[in-house]
């Protein structure tokens, strides 16, 4: 707990991903581009968790995620949490969960698919109950957790 | 405004269906009429199929309408470079119905999101054939009189035919049991048998095509074995006679039973069946015509009534 009061509190206006599984951490913060950002960045890893063990959290300044960029990360790791904080005050804490329609983040897998072939926005629906996602234009399913991102 | 391009019919309701076959049959006792005079229907074959585009044209010619179009995409901007929404857009401006051919799936779907005028598709791919779907519908309704109930034997390549998918996607309302007859290679799909199993239809696989294993039959829909969709040519060898039809096997089956076929055949019927009175297939590809009236007036919002009370 106190790895964590120590990264979260000196954040006065920015965003916190919690919960993210060790392994998971790099693979995020690389989707994020983190090296592009100007602002304090602090990642952290193999942090106590009473829930998860050890897990990774990642802490950036002046940030605010597009509910886009969010689902690109639930695609690859669902369950993270979330909190925005401004002016020191924790304004919204919530799982970044998997939206039912994913637009533009998949790539899909069927190479004689519309989609691969023409300037385009792609189009999965989301099945969190059988863990596919479907390619709204050719049909084809990716298992969650085995996607490629656009 | 709503979109009323027919991408698919796996979906439709029984009433849907039915009342396109109503329509079908009204254009089969009245094929040629000019309830389209002054529509224009563009045919954009951006991979070539004769056999369907021609049944599409006459369809339009019959109805009174003007057919604009390509037929061969090597002759078109598609090999500029111009993408297909670009030549939808284009060709939205000219035409009341665009009938649509691509070798891309989901290429149908995505031309109807991009534009107001109605889409038909004739064919995207390995993915759907409406227009196929709806005349093999119209097929077995004509002969046996309902769709209700019926054993349907599919027989040759049920891997990559996509008439045999589409076809068991639609009979989903009508309680069917299907034999699925195949080469261990080419049989039904996982994900189609998974289809049954969710909707609850009943069907039973086997790889024997004899005289006995078609005795209850009512409808046997035959298809292309080709070479070229095996891996193993061996195996091919092993079993490219073994999905042959012969008039010889017909002796025990059904009165009611018809053969269908999508056409064209290699060699998977022999032509002694042509005589037998089974064989529909020619007469099914002849219903495809009054079945693609019946879809172009369908996406044109003509009605059955305005139809039957044209004069
Ligand atoms: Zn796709």
């Amino acid at each position: 707990m106190k790895n964590k009061d120590l990264l979260v509190a000196a954040l006065q206006n920015g965003s916190v991903i919690d919960h993210i599984p060790t392994d998971k951490l790099f693979t995020i913060a690389r989707l994020l581009e983190l090296e592009k950002f100007v602002e304090p960045v602090t990642i952290g890893n193999n942090l106590e968790s009473s829930k998860m063990g050890k897990k990774g959290l990642i802490k950036v300044s002046g940030k605010f995620f597009t509910d886009q960029e969010l689902s690109r990360l639930a695609v690859v790791c669902p369950n993270m949490q979330l909190t925005v904080i401004r002016d020191y005050e924790v304004v919204e804490k919530r799982e970044i969960a998997l939206p039912a329609r994913l637009v533009n983040v998949v790539k899909c897998a069927n190479p004689v698919c519309i989609t691969n072939n023409e300037p385009m926005k792609t189009i999965f629906e989301v099945d969190k109950l059988k863990g596919l996602v479907q390619c709204h234009y050719c049909g084809k399913t990716q298992k969650i957790g085995k996607i490629n991102l656009l | 405004m709503e979109n009323r391009s027919i991408v698919s019919i796996a979906d439709y309701s029984r009433e849907k269906i039915q009342y396109l076959l109503d329509m079908a049959a009204e254009f089969e006792r009245k094929p040629n009429r000019t309830i389209l005079q002054g529509k224009v229907v563009a045919t954009l074959f951006f991979e070539p199929s004769t056999r369907t585009r021609l049944s599409f044209e006459t369809a339009a010619n019959r109805l009174g309408a003007r057919v604009i179009g390509f037929a061969d995409p090597k002759i078109t901007s598609g090999t500029k470079g111009e993408t297909l929404k670009d030549t939808i857009k284009m060709v939205s401006n000219y035409a009341d119905v665009i009938v649509m051919r691509h070798k891309l799936e989901g290429a149908a779907l995505y031309a109807s999101e991009v534009t107001n005028v109605p889409i038909i598709n004739a064919g995207d791919g390995s993915n759907l054939h409406p227009s196929q779907t709806m005349l093999d519908l119209y097929s077995i309704y004509k002969t046996q009189g309902t769709l209700e109930n019926l054993n349907i034997y599919m027989v040759g390549d049920l891997k990559y035919g996509r008439t045999v998918h589409s076809l068991l996607m639609s009979m989903r309302p009508y309680n069917p049991t299907f034999h699925f007859i195949a080469p261990k290679e080419l049989e039904m799909p996982e994900e189609y048998k998974e289809y049954c199993k969710e909707k609850g239809i009943k069907y039973i696989e086997q790889q024997d095509f004899t005289e006995d294993t078609i005795a209850d039959a009512d409808i046997l829909y035959m298809t292309r074995v080709q070479k070229e969709r095996f891996s193993d040519l061996m195996e091919y060898e092993r079993v490219k006679d073994a999905y042959i039809l012969r008039a010889d096997m017909l002796g025990k089956c059904r009165d009611n039973m018809k053969i269908l076929h999508p056409l064209p055949r290699v060699n998977e019927i022999e032509y002694d069946v042509d005589d037998s009175k089974h064989a529909y297939y020619f007469q099914q590809a002849q219903n495809g015509l009054y079945a693609r009236e019946a879809l172009i007036c369908d996406v044109l919002g003509i009605t059955l009534d305005e139809i039957k009370n044209e004069k």
